[in-house]
């Protein structure tokens, strides 16, 4: 499987103005995020899939996503076949149905990300946290997965 | 032979401090506006909220977050957010109010009684 190690580019400055400022961050994130087989979104510049980090030390890899304003119960965490799936639905408040709208840039609705991980995973043992809108999943390396020294004998 | 290896990871340049602008929405009331501002990694501590003039500036920082191991894929912004609005005249300044929950940052900001819509009562 090919792996990049991440690099971040260089990028020039661009002044921010306002609204426009939003494309500017998703034109950022199209040339940010590596063009890699390992994370895959529903859709690359609308917005609506999470950003996602992914880190790997040697006794576990560590997943976090960007899903703020969410209730616990609405995130939903799978694995399958190596492949961690996020997926579930930003739901609106209700709150402020009848209100008039001035800007709406925040996405509602469903969402899914998968990612393939580069190596076995205990299934058991994933822990999920969701704390100030940030969802981090740590994922312990199945026993055979992890490095091993093997000792050289010379006869 | 002389070799000559760039050394990657310094920058000539200076660094300057960078925001990445939140999505919000923002709702009108009879009684106020609402501004909701996505600000995920942010909490009350890293909030900064400053009324000046006709502007509202609204910074949130994230807090640092200590990860182990190597990166194998980035997507997550690193800066601060920061984003400014102008006010209607009509906001009662000294009434704004914030909270931060799971990385929202609601500021709700009322309109001054005087511009609130009022029935008069005819003798």
């Amino acid at each position: 499987m090919n792996l990049l190690r991440w690099q971040r580019p260089e990028l020039a400055s661009w002044p921010t103005f306002g609204g426009l400022s939003t494309l500017r961050n998703e034109i950022d994130r199209l040339f940010e995020a590596p063009l890699s087989e390992l994370a895959h979104g529903s859709h690359f510049l609308s917005g609506s899939a999470p950003a996602l980090d992914v880190f790997e030390d040697k006794d576990n890899f560590v997943v976090k996503a960007e899903l703020p304003g969410m209730k616990k119960e609405d995130i939903d965490v799978s694995l399958h076949d190596g492949t961690l799936s996020i997926s579930g639905e930003r739901k609106s408040d209700k709150k402020w149905e009848d209100a008039e709208v001035y800007r709406a840039e925040r996405f509602f609705g469903r969402f899914q990300r998968t990612v393939a991980l580069p190596s076995a995973v205990d299934a058991a043992k994933i822990k999920a946290q969701y704390k100030d809108g940030v969802l981090t999943i740590t994922l312990p390396k199945a026993e055979e997965a992890k490095p091993k020294q093997i000792d050289v004998q010379v006869s | 032979m002389q070799t000559t290896v760039e050394n990657q990871t310094t920058n000539a340049r200076p660094v300057r401090e960078e925001y990445v602008a939140p999505n919000v929405n923002i709702f009108e009331t009879p009684e106020g506006y609402v501004l909701q501002a996505e600000m995920p990694g942010v909490t009350k501590d890293g909030l900064e909220i400053m009324l000046e003039g006709t502007e509202i500036t609204i910074v949130g920082r994230r807090t640092p977050e200590s990860v182990s191991g190597e990166p194998l894929f980035r997507e997550r912004s690193r800066a601060d957010y920061r984003r400014v609005f102008e006010l209607d005249p009509a906001i009662d300044t000294e009434k704004v109010s914030a909270k931060i929950e799971q990385g929202i940052l609601t500021v709700t900001l009322p309109k001054s009684e005087k511009v609130k819509p009022r029935k008069i009562t005819v003798d």
